[in-house]
């Protein structure tokens, strides 16, 4: 037993050397964009039942539990309606407002959601991060799945109000489906991209509020968008009409209403600014939060 | 043959013959710097803080402390070491670099495969059932969802969370430090790791849990893994690692057999 210290075959050898002969790889060392990938692939499973509890969770304390997935949206869509609708009157001789308003704002709340729980990704799971080894990706990733399935309540609230505003069931409800799978491929890079800031820069938890608001009141959910190009200089309707928000909004709101006011009156570029964004967020998101993968959990 | 080979393991460890022995953790004096941001000290008034900001210093109230100062050792395969140390002595900290949770600020640190920490503070998910934790702890150790299925039961008897009643169905938020700490440690165990190290996480249980668990240890050992152990309870050191390297202020005081570092070290406290 007096074998088991300091009797070293490789010894004489320097400890580099040494490891290099064994193979050995440097302690916490960011592995290489394919490899990377394949891991998250590996931990698919992993990602879905994080994202499955999470939701779980999320209702656990309270007593109506999932049937909180419904009722929560229906009531900030009760909310608004009274004020923005009853209220302000926002409507302007709008055909459907009560649509026209939940479709927006359901659609916003789905990224407005995965932002602001992204910021907390990393720095509010660091006990997990720092107790096991799994693509830290997996992690925002959870969050965007675990909206999706909240958006998929919402959507069920959003199809009922719509049906009982009496809005015919055309060939264009069809075009939600791609139009929510971008925006959640945008979501997924954005809530990426916030992980990281949100890891290193913890006063962002304070800041992101502002700016949800800012851009909810950018993107047309509470009133009208005829509202921007009436009041707006030129230059800046351009701006809004490019925000990625507005975007997906519109896409939800042709696909449902009849009969609704439009910022972008072209079909076509309004799909292809959507198809970019979601290129561009999804795959920009991805690669800044994988060049930051060694940092998570360090403190 | 067979028989002596069987006798063997249940007596004690059957140590891997020396011309045998493969690094499995290299540490190159390693220097670890970690920088601790204290909450509300010194000025923290708004407009201090804004200044900062503006002249873009950094804060005053982050600080750097120099935990591991120059630290070099080569564990092998099936070998179990010990870290010891009086508080503060850079036990835990040497631990987290050697998982690559903490950068080295010099030196390096080589390891094969991916180290596993195991630490007391290793929290999973508390509004959760004990079950679905394991699930998911099992599912982020990399296992597939089969093998996590055929595991289930066996983590949560390992753990013997169930003594008392169902405790598995119910939220972790209810169970007691020791049962989360058992709980956490069963399922870290259920996976074969290349290294793995334990930060004092066999001392929460109770007495027939440590018996459990350090057999447990041995088993991971003898399937050709590195245990490391930081613990302050000598005995479970004694009982688990023949090898022990006694850490002060940052630096190895003693690496050698544990019974001579153990005197060695009770010696120095004592003494104190």
């Amino acid at each position: 037993m007096a074998n088991t210290t300091l009797a070293d075959p490789d010894s004489g050898l320097p400890p580099a050397q040494l490891a290099a002969r064994h193979g050995l790889r440097m302690a916490g060392q960011r592995p290489s964009l394919g490899t990377y990938s394949r891991q998250l692939w590996r931990y698919r499973h992993f990602i879905t039942a994080y994202a499955n509890a999470k939701l779980a969770a999320s209702f656990s304390n309270a007593r109506l539990g999932q049937l909180w997935q419904v009722l929560t949206p229906l009531s900030n869509a009760a909310v608004y309606y009274l004020i923005f609708g009853l209220v302000l009157q926002q409507s302007r001789g709008m055909d459907n407002f009560i649509a026209y308003l939940t479709a927006g704002l359901f659609i916003f709340n789905f990224t407005q959601t995965s932002v602001q729980q992204g910021t907390q990704a990393i720095s509010g799971n660091l006990g997990l991060i720092r107790a096991l080894h799994f693509p830290r990706a997996s992690l925002p990733l959870a969050i965007t799945i675990t909206q999706f399935q909240q958006l998929l309540g919402s959507m069920v609230v959003l199809i009922a109000i719509v049906l009982i505003t009496g809005e015919p069931i055309t060939l264009m409800w069809l075009m939600l489906v791609p139009a929510v799978l971008l925006q959640t491929v945008f979501n997924a890079g954005l809530t990426m991209t916030v992980a990281r800031l949100g890891a290193k820069a913890t006063d962002l938890k304070q800041v992101m509020p502002f700016i949800l608001r800012t851009w909810m009141y950018g993107s047309g959910v509470l009133y009208s968008v005829e509202l921007f190009a009436e009041n707006l200089p030129g230059w800046a309707t351009a701006i809004v009409q490019f925000n990625p928000m507005l975007v997906y909004i519109e896409l939800a709101r042709v696909a449902l209403l009849e009969n609704t006011p439009l910022l972008n009156d072209s079909l076509p570029l309004t799909w292809l600014v959507a198809i970019g964004w979601s290129l561009v967020m999804g795959l920009g998101g991805y690669l800044y939060f994988w060049r930051g993968e060694q940092e998570y959990g360090r403190g | 043959m067979v028989d002596h080979l069987a006798m063997s393991n249940d007596v004690t460890v059957t140590l891997p013959r020396i011309q045998d022995r493969i690094p499995t953790v290299v540490v190159d004096d390693a220097h670890v710097v970690y920088r601790v941001h204290k909450g509300a000290a010194g000025s923290h008034s708004p407009v201090a803080a804004l200044r900062r900001l503006v002249t873009r210093t950094s804060t005053p109230n982050v600080r750097e402390v120099h935990a591991v100062r120059g630290v070099t050792f080569t564990a092998y395969r099936g070998e179990a070491i010990g870290l010891i140390g009086t508080n503060g002595s850079g036990k835990s900290t040497l631990l987290r670099a050697i998982a690559g949770l903490l950068p080295v600020e010099r030196g390096a640190v080589y390891t094969e495969g991916q180290p596993s920490l195991l630490g007391v503070n290793a929290a999973l998910l508390n509004d959760l059932s004990g079950e679905r934790n394991v699930t998911l702890g099992c599912l982020a150790m990399g296992m597939s969802p089969a093998e996590v299925q055929r595991q289930l039961p066996e983590i949560i008897e390992f753990s013997g969370i169930n003594q008392r009643g169902d405790f598995a169905s119910l939220p972790m938020r209810t169970y007691s430090s020791g049962m989360s700490a058992r709980l956490r440690f069963s399922i870290a165990a259920a996976k074969q790791h290349d290294v793995l190290l334990i930060d004092e996480a066999l001392a929460t249980g109770d007495k027939r849990f440590r018996k459990r668990s350090e057999a447990r240890v041995r088993q991971l050992r003898e399937n050709a893994g590195t245990v490391f152990l930081v613990s302050h309870q000598l005995s479970s050191v004694r009982d688990t690692c023949e090898r022990t390297i006694w850490l002060e202020s940052g630096v190895i005081k003693m690496d050698g057999p544990t019974d001579e570092v153990l005197k060695a070290y009770e010696a120095f406290t004592s003494g104190k």
